[in-house]
């Protein structure tokens, strides 16, 4: 997974497949590409519950309050699965805990046009990183 | 077939076989598309799509024959009273039960399991009585016995299963002692398709002086079903896996064991005198049916029994097994797939992984294909940790389940293949 990647970069490049074979392709080569979890982190504490694939959410927090910087590793047992969670990771990780919480995921993530994967309403694993993510986000700005 | 057939034999052969695409015309549903696909529905083993009988006979009930039942005084009411009970028979006869009044409604097999369990077991049963299950059951034939269980000192037993998925009689009859009181099992497993030997498992067990629940949910859908043939002693099943609606279901029960249970919810309908010191129950089945029942829904199933008992069962069996051999052909072919359950005779629900993917990524790739199938633990974690999976894909079938459904999942699979493998 590239680091300086944006969201913006990434629903371009997704506009370029119209084929859904082609676009979950990626989406699989995402998750390959990302740092994966050892597996010592892929304990029951990092669990975020979902209701079919296994998925684990680690988080690094530097400094404190509004201005913390939160980053995320993520890992699933399913392929597609954590080729979405590399999205989400390209989406909140590395920024600071204002931008995190001020992130309209619905929105951004609609530019994909994946919505039926991982819009948070969806009662599964995806959806809950999204709300853990902003949870921990808005924890420190609370603080 | 070579074997010479008499005209007479042939023309009745020719109106019994099995029209699986006039059945599919039953079915409105059938004809949608997801992601400009055909939908190729494989998953009737979490829910089966309803037909027009059933949706005809609901919209009927709601726009001309609507009232409570077994209150008023009225034609509306009265008509209602009738048609709701008149489901209660069509249950009865289409299970080959004694009486309707061994036939209760309840919001699905899950509230009917609780039901024994919260009354029979909870009342009957004693400290060290033992309840024996299998390790193929679904979560809603064990965690009921587990609560009842600990809050009464009882003790749950697990008859194992082989590699292959089938019930393992021999360590069943070690488990039989004199202090086995109940052994709860499913008819068929909704994940591995495993046909139980119900009877067989009734008659051992009434040896040793327990008695038989059956977990009918998937055996009720892909089986005939003869409560005394079966000779179990409670049967439960839901509506919405037999082309009903959701929110009904049955409890079949023998009416002595019936009569010895005590209501397990308490309100209108369940009683024949209340006082603020005392109240006196309801006969049979009034006293399991607290409450304005499911009416429309109940309605619905009996409309669901004609309609399944407008088909022709053996031909319509007959199809599903030459199905299920093809979808398995054409499964095993493909790198990588392992099926789970492999038990002779078993029905149409093929569980399954492949190596390289997730049961979540074949299911998302499936969908992408119109191809709906199940994937996670199917609420069988027990057989997941058995069967060493965390999780499983699956396919199911309904009575409307062709060639076409089998042939589009294959095709997806290699697709599954090539993208993950």
């Amino acid at each position: 997974m590239s680091g300086t990647m944006t969201l913006d970069e990434l629903a371009d490049n997704f506009s370029l497949f119209d084929d859904w074979e082609d676009r979950y392709r990626y989406i699989i080569d995402l998750g390959k590409k990302m740092t994966p979890l050892p597996d010592s982190a892929k304990v029951q504490a990092n669990k975020v519950e979902g209701c079919i694939s296994q998925v684990w959410l680690t988080s690094q927090i530097e400094g404190t309050g509004a201005q913390a910087v939160l980053t995320f590793q993520a890992d699933s047992d399913a392929h597609i699965v954590r080729g979405l969670l590399a999205i989400l990771l390209i989406l909140f990780s590395g920024k600071t805990a204002q931008q995190i919480a001020a992130i309209d995921a619905d929105h951004e993530l609609a530019k994909l046009d994946l919505d039926q994967h991982i819009s948070p309403n969806r009662r599964n694993g995806v959806a809950s990183v999204v709300r853990v993510i902003q949870g921990t986000a808005r924890r420190l700005l609370a603080a | 077939m070579g074997i010479a057939v008499s005209d007479s034999l042939r023309s009745d052969l020719a109106t019994t076989v099995f029209d699986v695409e006039a059945v599919r015309r039953d079915f409105p549903i059938l004809t949608s598309q997801v992601h400009g696909k055909r939908l190729a529905y494989l998953d009737s083993g979490a829910s089966a799509q309803k037909p027009l009988a059933v949706l005809d006979a609901m919209r009927n009930a709601y726009e001309h024959e609507y009232a409570n039942v077994h209150r008023g005084a009225y034609w509306l009411s009265e008509t209602a009273t009738q048609n709701y009970e008149a489901a209660r028979s069509k249950v009865r006869a289409f299970i080959n039960a004694a009486d309707d009044c061994e036939v209760i409604f309840t919001r699905g097999a899950t509230e009917a399991i609780n039901l024994v369990a919260q009354t029979y077991a909870r009342s009957l049963l004693k400290p060290g009585d033992e309840i024996i299950i299998s390790a193929l059951e679904h979560h809603s034939n064990i965690v009921p016995w587990q609560m009842v269980r600990d809050d009464k000192g009882l003790v749950l037993k697990v008859v194992p299963i082989t590699d292959d998925g089938r019930f393992d009689m021999e360590a069943f009859e070690a488990l039989l002692t004199d202090r086995t009181r109940l052994v709860a099992i499913a008819h068929v497993s909704n994940v591995l398709g495993t046909v139980l030997p119900v009877a067989e498992i009734a008659a051992k067990a009434h040896a040793a002086g327990a008695i038989v629940l059956v977990d009918g949910c998937q055996g009720i859908v892909h089986r005939p079903v003869d409560v005394q043939a079966l000779g179990c002693d409670f049967y439960a099943f839901s509506g919405h896996k037999l082309y009903g609606p959701t929110g009904i279901g049955i409890l079949w029960g023998r009416e002595a064991l019936l009569d010895r249970m005590p209501p397990w919810m308490g309100g209108g309908d369940m009683i024949s005198s209340v006082t603020f010191e005392a109240s006196e129950w309801a006969a049979l089945p009034a006293k399991f049916e607290a409450g304005t029942p499911a009416i429309v829904q109940a309605i619905g199933l009996g409309a669901a029994v004609d309609y399944v008992r407008s088909i022709n069962h053996a031909a319509a069996l007959e199809h599903e097994e030459a199905l299920l051999a093809y979808a398995i052909d054409g499964m095993q072919a493909i790198d990588g797939l392992t099926l789970h359950g492999t038990a002779p005779g078993k029905s149409g629900i093929i569980a399954f992984s492949m190596s390289y993917a997730h049961p979540h990524d074949i299911a998302t790739v499936l969908d992408r294909a119109g191809v709906a199938i199940r994937a996670g633990h199917h609420c069988c974690q027990p057989l997941m940790d058995r069967c060493g999976v965390p999780a499983m894909a699956r396919a199911s079938f309904g009575v409307y389940t062709n060639k076409d459904d089998i042939d589009q999942l294959l095709k997806a699979l290699h697709t599954v293949q090539t993208l993950f493998a």
